[in-house]
């Protein structure tokens, strides 16, 4: 019901009002609506960070052999941190789609009580990580004892930056939902909030599964 | 308290860096007064600064690029000057201060005057082109731009306070390590590249959501322009190449601060990755900057043919070819790593097979003018220097994809002079195309064509006579970047080099002198109708400039060539099609969030430089708080009212009827030449 | 024959330009290697310029064909396809790539520089190691070492291990051919011959810091005999190369003119190659301080 096909003759006239029609934007009826464009540049930026990890990500798997006579990945993980580190990390993702919900139903007391559950298990997770990397730096093992530890540190510092950068964006959010209450373009945002918080997960089940799985059991 | 930062670190010992920034700081401050004075500020604030239209981002890109020029060519004629006397002499640059300008000269040329060019382009004409409003992220966009600006001040203030990289537009590690390169240049280069490199990703994310999501109605993929189209596939690859140079850089950085071992030599660093990293960056980006102009080449080569583009699919194809194909071809930047014969010979064919689709496009061109009426203007002869210019580039270009070929002429002059070839024969020329066609749509007056000719006559001369002794020199064995050198018989090529730089010289003097001329000559170049050069695309359906919100009515597209269709039609019947019901209008407000971003992205990465960590963290404090008074921004949006979106395009209306009923007066006298 | 002919004109065409300056130029080379990939370079260069010269002629003459202003010219104001010219555009380059795809393939395997000459004999080993700002030639089945200057017998195919002690470089013989990186922790092979005596300018291909245009060094081709007679003229001479005096020439210096090494630590190259030997050590002074702007020690 929302496809506004254009009469093909009266296309100008109608057109100009049309910067927010709810045309998919494939040529047929007009740019498309401001919920899609905002949505989809998102996604392209999502992209681009996901190929910036990639990037990480070739790093660490041509340095991983690089030792240089210190720790190699199995000596130095704990598997049950990071097992408690991950579950925080997918709950808080559970949690960020249930505040999704809560927007929807436009109840603001859900809305905060779950994104509050988020940010508290991202930040849970964030300690866990910084717990790992105060460990290993206390043991010797710091990103410049050798070229494996530096990927090794960066690689998943890099995806707790994104954390903390997603946390400070999570309580901005909570306080525009409580000022602003549930507007079409705070709506947006946390459409782009919810993809970033999402795709943050993703990418650590990659690091999950390349760097802690593959490590453990080299 | 400041970090490394002193009072020695300005070269007061320095006579050459020294000067120049004395003369630059006494021109900026002047500039700035007269602007203060003349009473200039609010106008420039509210018109330019927090502008978020991107006619006027575009605008002040292209400005940045064109002031950029004027600072990389001076690097340029310094390389060239020192060469021409250095032969047995230490002529007048010490190795310290030759490699910063080597390594200023191709950061510049390449981050700060070729991408804000073809950014800059783009921001104007693809949003026109498309038949809408503006870009997808309007505010977005003046970030972007504000970024790059900051990046650009970045490298230059490394002329007045410290050093600059001495490690080659690239910054090859383990040159580049703290070990061998502990000065603050190569923090110069790779925090500007930082900065500015995310301003051209949020650029690239704005411009591949506008094409694929924003069209006018009607527009399908097919009958989008084709500078459309290359625009699309540049910015792909913006937002798949520029994430790698992100990181990469990060990784250096990492290095030299925080004594990680990514590329060092020691603890199991890798100097290897680095060139695959950079490169699979560093490839993609020559046809970020090259497709774009692909794309200005084939409108220019189209209008002024007064023909549409012969075998758009072929393009469309042949661009998206190129688009794929240049991720495969990083590996030819370093096939005297010694990787093999399969991997070597596997990188060549790849890299001549992207030959293919640009042969195509040439022969596409040519086939455009074929039973054309060519128009020599200036945007024209622009094209047609770049095709005879490319050919020979691209055809230097496959012989070094040959990895043989390539064992004797890697890093040598000859690679020099095809890179220039394909950068200033392509990319430049194409951006000065760019420039010269959509100027008068940008100000509403065209450039002195006298000028531009003559300007465009220096440049294509000064770049044989610069360019081709520099081929002569790489098969006579001279490698790149070199201070001094004692060989005889490389003497006189360099002189002529030389003088091939003084006469591109006198072609950007001219270009200055046609900027200045056609503004002080506006009035009597003023043009009404928006549509000065009989144009084919959309740009030319609405008034120049075009109104804040572009269009008074969006377009209703029905074939490849909309706006030339309008035209028959018009023409025809000698009136304008039926006036449109006009109705308000809503237009992005004016946001200084780009502007202030890019203050503390400049306070930050000077304060990164010179280890001054507590304004660093002053920096990120200010630039979050930017984002969150951003976000609590209530009004985004002013409305124009009818009536004055009325009565703007019916006076482009009344221009474009007289001009339609003086060519039809005109016209039968016309129709009688084409009998006789 | 004809390929030899068609070679012989393309030199004449290119000797215009280089007709003072033929010594040192990739296009006169001194032996198999430079020899092979002057064939490649100038028998890819007159496939390209078979394409290359009648598009741009083509260009031009089409841009003045059909100038507005010529009345005779044929007027086709919407033509914007054809098949058949579609298919010539897309097989004329795809031909030529072709063509120059199969030389560039047999070309990469016959030249890759680690393969060994086919040439009959014992190769001669070389170790070359760069260093800020010069080359270190070893010799090891001679036991001698040279700095900034390589001498090796004519006719007699050389095998050289190149490696960094410092920072990327790349080591070229401009009339041998084949130039290679050298890069800290590994070794690079590389195959050459020189066919005749004479001297040829050797020379430092990557940009590798301040010092980096005096890092040239020579490469004497001489007979046989008198590279015997070098070798043991050498040995009679001249400091000795051991841990020590490497670490002194592991310091940054230019200009420096060759000299000789009368002996060599055993598996010095090795430790080099392996990092037991640390990597130089960058710049010292600066101005103010070397974290700010280094400068060359003098």
């Amino acid at each position: 019901m929302n496809s506004v096909a254009l009469p093909a003759d009266s296309a100008g006239g109608e057109g100009s009002r049309h910067v927010h029609s709810h045309a998919p934007g494939h040529g047929a009826g007009g740019p498309a609506s401001k919920r899609i464009v905002v949505g989809y540049g998102f996604w392209i930026y999502l992209i681009s960070d996901i190929i910036m990890f990639s990037a990480l990500f070739a790093a660490y798997a041509v340095l991983a052999p690089a030792t240089a006579g210190g720790p190699s990945a199995r000596q130095i993980f704990d598997p049950d941190s990071v097992a408690i580190e991950t579950a925080c990390l997918l709950a808080s993702s559970f949690a960020c789609g249930m505040a999704s919900i809560a927007v929807s139903q436009r109840s603001m007391k859900w809305t905060q009580i779950s994104l509050l559950i988020s940010g508290l298990l991202g930040f849970v997770f964030l300690l866990f990580e910084l717990h790992e990397f105060h460990g290993l730096v206390a043991r010797g093992f710091g990103p410049t004892r050798s070229a494996f530890l530096s990927a090794f540190f960066t690689l998943v510092g890099c995806h707790g930056l994104h954390i903390t950068a997603g946390l400070l964006w999570l309580g901005t959010m909570m306080a525009q939902f409580y000022a602003k209450g549930f507007r079409r373009d705070i709506q947006y945002r946390y459409l782009c909030f919810s993809l970033f918080w999402h795709a943050l997960d993703i990418i650590w089940v990659a690091i999950f599964s390349l760097v802690y799985l593959v490590g453990m059991n080299l | 308290m400041f970090g490394k930062l002193t009072w020695q670190a300005i070269p007061f010992d320095q006579p050459i860096p020294l000067v120049t920034s004395a003369v630059l700081i006494v021109v900026l401050t002047g500039l700035l007064l007269w602007v203060v004075v003349k009473g200039y500020v609010p106008y420039l604030w509210k018109e330019w600064i927090t502008s978020v239209d991107h006619k006027r981002i575009g605008i002040m890109y292209c400005l940045l690029a064109l002031v950029m020029l004027l600072r990389g060519f001076s690097d340029a004629l310094m390389m060239r000057s020192q060469q021409a006397l250095a032969f047995n002499a230490p002529g007048y640059l010490p190795p310290e201060h030759y490699d910063q300008i080597f390594s200023a000269h191709g950061t510049i040329m390449i981050f700060f005057v070729a991408m804000p060019f073809v950014v800059g382009l783009m921001n104007f004409a693809v949003p026109l082109q498309l038949g809408v409003r503006d870009v997808a992220f309007p505010t977005l966009n003046s970030v972007s731009f504000w970024l790059t600006a900051a990046g650009a001040l970045l490298v230059n203030v490394s002329l007045v306070v410290g050093e600059f990289a001495r490690t080659g537009w690239l910054p090859f590690p383990p040159l580049s390590e703290l070990t061998y390169s502990p000065g603050v240049g190569v923090d110069y280069y790779a925090w500007s590249l930082e900065i500015s490199g995310i301003g051209t990703l949020m650029a690239g994310i704005n411009m591949v959501t506008t094409i694929l999501k924003m069209r006018a109605p009607g527009m399908t993929y097919s009958r989008m322009p084709v500078f459309c189209w290359t625009s699309l596939a540049s910015n792909l690859l913006i937002v798949a190449a520029f994430p790698i140079l992100t990181a990469s850089l990060a990784m250096l950085l990492l290095d030299r601060y925080v004594g990680f071992h990514f590329f060092t030599n020691e603890a199991g660093g890798n100097p290897m990755m680095f060139m695959n990293l950079i490169w699979a960056w560093g490839h993609p980006e020559v046809y970020i900057l090259v497709l774009p102009a692909f794309g200005v080449f084939s409108e220019v080569i189209s209008t002024f043919s007064s023909k549409p583009l012969f075998g758009y699919r072929s393009m469309v194809i042949a661009t998206m070819a190129i688009c794929l194909l240049s991720f495969l071809v990083w590996l030819h930047h370093f096939f005297t790593m010694g990787p093999g014969g399969d991997v070597n010979g596997f990188f060549g064919i790849m890299s001549m097979i992207i030959a293919i689709p640009t042969g195509v496009k040439l022969f596409n061109w040519l086939f455009t003018m074929y039973g054309g009426r060519v128009r020599y203007t200036a945007p024209m002869m622009w094209a047609i220097g770049f095709m005879v210019t490319f050919a020979l580039g691209g055809m230097t270009g496959v012989l070094l994809a040959v990895p043989p070929a390539d064992f004797v002429l890697h890093n040598s002059l000859f690679l020099v002079a095809h890179f220039h070839n394909v950068i200033i024969g392509g990319v430049l020329f194409g951006a000065f195309a760019g420039y010269s066609y959509w100027f008068p749509k940008a100000f509403g007056f065209s450039l002195d064509e006298r000028l531009g000719k003559a300007a465009f006559w220096c440049w294509f001369v000064g770049f044989y006579v610069a360019f081709m002794p520099l081929y002569v020199l790489g098969l006579l064995g001279m490698t790149r970047r070199m201070q001094h050198y004692t060989q005889p018989e490389w003497h006189p090529w360099v002189l002529v080099a030389g003088v091939g730089a003084l006469i591109i010289l006198t072609g950007i003097i001219l270009q200055v002198v046609q900027l200045t001329v056609s503004i002080r000559t506006r009035a009597r170049r003023r043009e009404l109708t928006g549509d000065p050069w009989d144009g084919r695309t959309l740009e030319w359906a609405t008034s120049s400039p075009p109104p804040a919100y572009n269009f008074a009515v969006l377009a209703n597209v029905d074939s490849e060539e909309p706006y030339w269709g309008m035209k028959l039609r018009a023409r025809e019947n000698l009136q304008l099609s039926a006036e449109p019901r006009y109705e308000a209008i809503e237009v992005p407000r004016n946001s200084p969030t780009g502007f202030i971003t890019a203050f503390f992205a400049v306070l930050t990465g000077f304060s990164l430089i010179w280890h001054i960590w507590w304004l660093v963290v002053l920096g990120l404090i200010g630039a979050y708080a930017t984002f969150v008074v951003l976000a609590w921004r209530d009004i985004v949006e002013t409305t124009i009212p009818a009536e004055e979106v009325a009565r703007e395009d019916r006076a482009n209306r009344a221009a474009r009827l007289e001009a339609l009923r003086a060519a039809g007066r005109a016209e039968p006298r016309r129709a009688q030449e084409a009998l006789a | 024959m004809r390929q030899a002919r068609l070679q012989n004109l393309l030199t004449a065409l290119a000797v215009p330009f280089l007709l003072e300056g033929c010594s040192g130029a990739i296009l006169s080379p001194a032996g198999p290697v430079g020899n092979a990939e002057r064939t490649i370079l100038l028998n890819s260069l007159a496939i390209m310029l078979a394409i290359v010269i009648p598009t741009i002629l083509a260009t031009l003459a089409f841009a003045w064909w059909f100038r507005a202003t010529n009345k005779r010219a044929r007027h086709l104001p919407d033509w914007a396809y054809s098949g058949r010219i579609e298919l010539i555009v897309w097989s004329i380059p795809a031909l030529v790539v072709f063509f120059l795809g199969g030389i560039a393939w047999l070309g990469s395997h016959d030249l890759d520089p680690a393969r060994p000459l086919s040439s009959s004999g014992q190769p001669l080993e070389v170790d070359v190691v760069s260093l800020d700002w010069k080359w270190l030639f070893i010799y090891p089945d001679q036991g001698v070492a040279s700095v900034n200057q390589l001498v090796a017998p004519v006719g007699v195919p050389l095998h050289l291990r190149i490696t960094s002690a410092t920072v990327l470089n790349v080591f070229f013989v401009p009339r041998l051919g084949s130039e290679i990186y050298a890069m800290n922790g590994m070794a690079s092979q590389l195959n050459l011959q020189a066919d005749e005596p004479g001297v040829f300018p050797g020379l430092a291909a990557h940009f590798s810091g301040d010092g980096f245009s005096d890092m040239n060094f020579e490469m004497h081709a001489l007979p046989a005999a008198d590279f015997t007679a070098w070798t043991t003229a050498t040995r009679t001479t001249g400091p000795e190369l051991d841990e020590a005096s490497y670490r002194t020439l592991l310091r940054q210096t230019e200009n420096v003119k060759p000299y000789t090494y009368r002996a060599v630590q055993a598996g010095l190259f090795d430790a080099i190659l392996l990092q037991k030997l640390p990597p130089g050590a960058g710049p010292r002074t600066g101005r103010p301080n070397a974290s700010v702007s280094p400068t060359r020690e003098k």
